[in-house]
């Protein structure tokens, strides 16, 4: 799992309101390149919960995301190579996800988050 | 790509060896993947560079078809953890990098608009009622550009119908009809497979 898929998936037992972002727990993570793109990176910005992805990437180890982001940094490449970076090319391969208003573990294992819900859950 | 290349690629993929019925888990055959991918591409450009997601995977045909055809990210959810290795295979063989989700599409949660496309062939709701419908109504809460999806012929009527009025589609376009070979969709099928009619729609949420 990527730090793409992280920004998206939210924690939906029921009756939990803050479900997002969920916390990572890492036991193995691995680098993958991927091919670089500009535009891309560009479009898809303003959808992106920032803190989540700066704080997910610390936990995996990589602390060159600024706390803060607005558009205007989208010009500098510098900028664009580490959003990249942290967005595409790390993957939480063993661990957890954990949701931040109850506590409970999601595991991962192989790359693929387990999301889904106990029957007293639904 | 051409599509004969999409198609013949997708021919090589691994699929479900011991499909569970009551999922519905047959596969998307290539045929039908690959015009269903090439169409969202060539005449839509709702793939390339985008945001795809590729509800009820399975093996993994439909997601495996975006990248291919140049998706900038792929991510997959499947409820059946067995089907979402076999997707994971597949995707690396042909060394593509595909996000994988265990999850029941219809109790999913999803932060933001960040998926642009979703695809799917959803179960048709012959085990479960209301499975397509319910597979319906998450991607377009999901897909901030387009939904691709397969139905059957014989429910056109009720899907335009509920796309458009329930669940609050912009548009609702059958694309083409198309031949599907469904393995024992019924039990008291004597023939080992059924060729029922399927249509292709696009969904604009
Ligand atoms: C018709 S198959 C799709 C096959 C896939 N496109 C392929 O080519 O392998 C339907 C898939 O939906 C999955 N499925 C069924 N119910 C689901 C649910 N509630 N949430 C997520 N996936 C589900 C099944 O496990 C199955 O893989």
């Amino acid at each position: 799992m990527r730090l793409l898929t992280h920004n998206m998936l939210s924690c939906n037992i029921k009756g939990v309101t803050n479900g997002f972002p969920l916390r990572l727990e890492v036991e193995k993570f691995v680098e993958k390149e991927v091919d670089f793109s500009a535009e891309f990176l560009r479009n898809i910005f303003p959808k992106i919960e920032w803190k989540a992805l700066v704080d997910a990437a610390r936990s995996m180890g990589y602390a060159e995301l600024p706390d803060e982001a607005d558009s205007s940094m989208l010009d500098s490449d510098d900028f664009l190579k580490k959003f990249h970076h942290a967005l595409l090319e790390l993957h939480l391969e063993e661990g957890a996800l954990i949701c931040p208003e109850t506590g409970r573990r999601f595991p991962v294992n192989k790359g693929i988050p387990n999301m889904l819900l106990h029957e007293d859950e639904v | 790509m051409k599509l004969k290349q999409l198609e013949g690629l997708l021919g090589d993929l691994q699929q479900f060896s011991n499909p569970k019925v009551e999922l519905e888990q047959y596969p998307t055959r290539p045929h039908i993947a690959s015009r269903m991918l090439y169409m969202a591409e060539n005449s839509f450009g709702d793939i390339s560079g985008k945001v795809v997601a590729d509800f009820g995977c399975g093996c993994g045909t439909l997601g495996i078809a975006g990248a291919l055809l140049g998706a900038e990210y792929v991510v997959g959810v499947d409820i059946d953890s067995q089907s979402l290795e076999l997707a994971s295979l597949n995707a690396e063989d042909l060394e593509l990098d595909i996000d994988l989700v265990l999850w029941d599409i219809r109790n999913s949660k999803w932060r933001g608009q960040i998926v642009d496309t979703v695809v799917m062939n959803p179960p048709f709701g012959t085990r479960k009622k209301g499975a397509d419908i319910d597979f319906l109504s998450t991607a377009l809460k999901v897909a901030s550009q387009a939904v691709y999806s397969l139905h059957k012929t014989t429910t056109r009527d009720h899907v335009k119908k509920t796309a458009l009025r329930d669940l609050n589609a912009r548009s609702a376009e059958v694309l083409c009809e198309l031949r599907f070979d469904v393995p024992q969709l019924y039990k008291f099928h004597k023939k080992k497979e059924v060729d029922i009619a399927v249509d292709l729609w696009r969904f604009v949420p």
